[in-house]
């Protein structure tokens, strides 16, 4: 009995968590990073036959600036890393479009609503923004940059409510719904470049108002556009603050909370579970499209079906590592974008296929994934659960016995 | 190698010839709860086995265990006296048992046919004639209507649960288990089940019927197994026994609690119900033409099985089911009365009603489990203050001081109640209900799962309600406990008041005979 029954014990169980302290699980996670950069080391010693080393040394530095080959005293050929500011900047500007997506994401998916459709939502924002450069003619920079910021959430509002909307009141699936806005979403994005090719027959919208600059989000620090962005990181900042405080703070983000824990303690509290769904898919919607503007306005200056880029589905792997926490989004965000720069960077400097380079970004990806997986769960072996009910074996045998005993005496 | 088994064999040679299935000493615990406590169970070879037990005594989990679904903790089975290990439905197929639980486990847009071979897998190919002339032949066998071609969504309840006998028949099951049978049935179709039952039973098979409706034992089964409370009270002949022995052993002796009941201070109809009907989505009648009134400073006891309509009821009252039927009038002291009916949570606060409500389900309608103390007295507050932040100081206060009084044993009031345990995530949802000060008192199932101690906990703060002049509506399972703690009691059954008795006077074999009230109409059933 006792044998047969061990027999039948998985090897392995996963059981959930209690509870872990915070240095183990940076301590997890730390691990995860370091097994990553083995396998992904290996993987680059097997295909490229190159110094894994080197390779993450240029890979941390895309970021950064570029090595240059350069002949030192002795005559050598080394390679040195220059720091450019230009390349920081760009860097930055992709960490803000990117944050930006994700802290939009936060309060649908602090509800447990399953928002996959800010690559539409973005895409809508963005062409608003390009509708306002084209067509607002003739205002001052703020006044329109405030017209676009309001046209491009009112945009992305719009593309967050139907799905919130229809989820409320027939029990629409969001994530397939949302899905599909997106496809939508690109398909009205392909006809506004259509209508606005420039130059015809480019396929294009090539880069809008080169001359002028006009609705061109400008510099912070200089007069010359494009020189840092200073202002894609102050408009995307306030609006992870904003978004922090009013998820922890304000009422409406206790009933977003509420929501997403169970709906029927939201109706018990007398929260109205229905419009919770459309406003909130609504302001999720609006800071997706907002970063449809500062991804047209701030950065790209154009607009095309790949505007967004896969980065509203990006910005759904930054909300879940940061436990949509807009803060901790903040170094996802970074972490993704620097590993995604160094990636090209080798591609470049090394002249590899630029899957390659994917396939590390991959494995890091992977490895970090997979250590939540192991903060949250624990394996248990099975020799280890045979060690506490023993006690309770033995007794057990003798206690049947007796039962069969009394069984025969009853009878 | 000489194991159990073949002593077994060896030491009750008589034993393979009479039972089909003997469980020993079975012992199932999830978490802290003790589901089945050393129960035994013999089922003879060709009888029917009536399992009876109040809920919670732990019958479904015992039959779960026999079909593999769970696995006990403790203990033994026999089947044809060879001791067995049941793993997974599988096996227990492999030793000719067959369970047709409560909930069917058959897949809508299939046919008869294709349900009864799903999962099948003795490498045959599916030859749909061959299955379907198969079905028919075990159905006209045991006096079945069936029809093989016909698809899931097509059929009625009854349909379905024919088909799920006979799926346990097409896999050779000698022994069948069926989870509630009835309680999804008209009068007229349990009667054919019944006619069904004992053509099989002419056939050799052995059955074990869960039930708690007495008039059915009587009718259909051999032998009567009672559990109470997880643990096995007896097996009697159901032909040496009655309805009344069968009650006390299914209730257990009065016990006398401790719990202190002072009189009523002037009681006033503060909530009256009349006619109230609630239909659910299914068109199932959940109550049928309910209706009485709850008084201040009295606590009202609604007693019957679970599923006889008591959460209805209260989440009817607390405008969180819709009403079909009926009037649910609140009747504040020195103001004009209010219907309730039609309004929502949030209507009925805005009101000014001082309603509060206990759900039976704690951590899916009275707590959000992810958040701490202070979140969740923030559930009742939130709304109170002006402008667009929340107020956490004054809930936070609140927490603190039900920290204190009501000893709840967590590491902070920031601490998620989901992972308190289950008296103190019962404590927290008490105390910040009757912080409320409410009129009305509603609570559903308050002390299940809880420990004697916090169970006291909970009746004397509910008694203190009572003498502040709330009127306290408290659903219970325990007998003993409404009986000791309730002025008035409610019997409901199937949907229906079947009994409205003064706590004071009236023996528990009563309530008991109240809650089991066989109904020719069928309340529940049309």
């Amino acid at each position: 009995m006792t044998k047969a029954n061990l027999a039948h014990d998985p090897l392995i169980r996963i059981s959930k968590r209690e509870d872990i302290p915070m240095w183990k699980s940076w301590l997890v996670r730390i691990i995860g990073l370091l097994l990553a950069l083995v396998v992904s080391g290996i993987v680059i010693v097997c295909i490229t036959h190159i110094n894994p080393f080197m390779v993450f040394a240029k890979m941390a530095s895309g970021s950064f600036g570029s090595w240059i080959k350069n002949t030192n005293a002795a005559g050598e050929t080394v390679e040195v890393l220059t720091i450019s500011t230009k390349r920081i900047w760009v860097t930055i500007r992709d960490i803000m479009t990117l944050l930006c997506i994700s802290v939009g994401l936060a309060p649908a998916f602090a509800m447990k609503f399953w928002n996959v459709g800010a690559e539409g939502q973005v895409l809508v924002g963005g062409i608003a923004t390009v509708a306002c450069m084209k067509y607002f003619t003739g205002l001052p920079t703020i006044v329109l940059v405030l017209v676009m910021i309001v046209v491009s959430m009112l945009a992305g509002a719009i593309w967050g409510f139907f799905p919130g909307f229809f989820k409320a009141h027939w029990n629409t699936n969001e994530t397939l719904f949302t899905l599909m806005m997106n496809y939508i979403a690109i398909q009205i994005t392909s006809f506004m470049v259509a209508v606005w090719e420039n130059p015809p027959g480019s396929n294009s919208v090539g880069v809008i108002n080169r001359n002028d600059q006009y609705g061109w989000l400008p510099s912070l620090f200089s007069d010359v556009p494009n020189k840092d962005f200073g202002w894609n990181v102050i408009i995307v900042l306030i609006v992870t603050v904003a978004v922090f405080i009013y998820l922890r703070y304000s009422k409406q983000g206790y009933e977003i909370s509420v929501v997403g824990d169970s709906v029927n303690t939201a109706r018990y509290a007398g929260i109205r579970v229905k419009k919770v769904y459309i406003r909130t898919m609504a302001i999720s919607g609006a800071i997706c499209g907002l970063a449809g503007f500062v991804a047209v306005s701030g950065a790209s200056h154009t607009i095309s079906t790949s505007t967004a880029g896969g980065r509203g589905f990006t910005a759904i792997i930054v909300a879940w590592l940061a436990k949509f926490n807009t803060f901790t989004m903040i170094l996802i965000s970074a972490l993704l974008v620097v590993l995604d720069k160094g990636a090209s960077e080798i591609a470049s400097s090394y002249g590899i296929n630029e899957y390659v380079s994917q396939i590390i970004t991959g494995i890091i990806l992977f490895f970090l994934l997979g250590s939540e997986f192991f903060i949250n769960y624990q394996l248990k072996f099975r020799h280890n659960k045979g060690a506490e009910p023993p006690a309770a074996k033995p007794v057990q045998a003798p206690a049947a016995n007796t039962d069969n005993e009394d069984k025969e005496a009853n009878e | 190698m000489k194991t159990t088994d073949s002593a077994v064999q060896i030491k009750n040679p008589g034993q393979n010839q009479i039972y089909a299935i003997q469980m020993r000493e079975i012992t199932k615990t999830f978490g802290s709860v003790v589901a089945n406590k050393k129960v035994m169970l013999d089922l003879k070879k060709g009888e029917i086995l009536s399992l009876l037990g109040e809920n919670g005594s732990g019958k479904t989990t015992l039959m779960n265990m026999l079909s593999g679904i769970y696995h006990p903790d403790e203990g033994y089975i026999f089947i044809n006296g060879k001791e067995v290990s049941i793993q997974s439905p599988r096996d227990a197929y492999k030793y000719g048992i067959g369970m047709i639980h409560q909930h069917f486990t058959l897949v809508d847009v299939f046919t008869a046919a294709e349900n009864v071979i799903l999962g099948l897998n003795d490498g045959s190919k599916f030859d749909r004639k061959e299955v379907s002339r198969k079905v028919s032949e075990i159905a006209s066998r045991y006096g079945f209507e069936i029809d093989p071609e016909k698809k899931i969504y097509e059929m009625s309840v009854s349909q379905k649960q024919t088909l799920e006998i006979i799926k346990a028949l097409y896999r050779g099951a000698d022994i069948l288990i069926l989870d509630e049978p009835t309680a999804v049935l008209t009068p007229q179709e349990t009667d054919k089940l019944f006619a069904v039952m004992r053509n099989m039973k002419k056939d050799g098979k052995s059955i074990i019927i869960i039930t708690h409706k007495l008039n059915e034992v009587m009718e259909i089964s051999d032998r009567v197994a009672v559990l109470r409370k997880g643990e096995y009270i007896g097996c009697v002949d159901t032909s040496e026994t009655s309805p009344q022995a069968l009650t006390d052993m299914m209730v257990g002796r009065a016990t006398t609690l401790d719990i202190d009941r002072p009189d009523p201070v002037d009681p006033e109809p503060r909530l009256v119900i009349e006619g109230l009907t609630c239909i659910d989505h299914e068109g199932v009648k959940r109550l049928d033409n309910v209706s009485f009134t709850a008084n201040s400073g009295e606590i009202l006891g609604i007693a019957g099985i679970a599923g006889s309509g008591q959460k209805e009821l209260l989440e009817a009252i607390a405008g969180l089911y819709p009403v079909s039927k009926g009037t649910i009038t609140y009747k504040p002291k020195d103001k004009s009365e209010m219907s309730l009916v039609g309004m929502d949570p949030l209507l009925i606060k805005k009101s000014g009603i001082a309603m509060s409500f206990v759900p039976e389900d704690r951590l899916g309608m009275g707590l959000v489990g992810s958040m701490g103390m202070t979140g969740n007295m923030m559930l009742r507050s939130w709304r109170k203050n002006r402008g667009f932040f929340v107020n956490r100081k004054d809930p936070n206060q609140l927490a603190n001081q039900i920290l204190k009084n009501l000893e709840v044993v967590t590491p902070s009031t920031e601490f998620p109640v989901r992972r308190l345990s289950g008296g103190n995530v019962q404590k927290v949802l008490v105390g910040r209900e009757i912080a409320s000060a409410p009129a009305v008192l509603m609570t559903a199932y308050a002390v299940r799962g809880l420990d004697i101690n916090t169970s006291y906990t909970i009746y004397n703060l509910l008694t203190e309600q009572k003498t502040k002049g709330v009127a306290v509506i408290y659903v219970g399972e325990d007998l003993d406990v409404l009986l000791a703690l309730c002025d008035r009691l409610i019997v409901l059954c199937g949907g229906q008041v079947s009994g409205v008795v003064d706590c004071r006077n009236i023996t528990k074999e009563e309530v008991g005979l109240l809650m089991t009230k066989y109904r020719k109409e069928g309340a529940s059933h049309d």
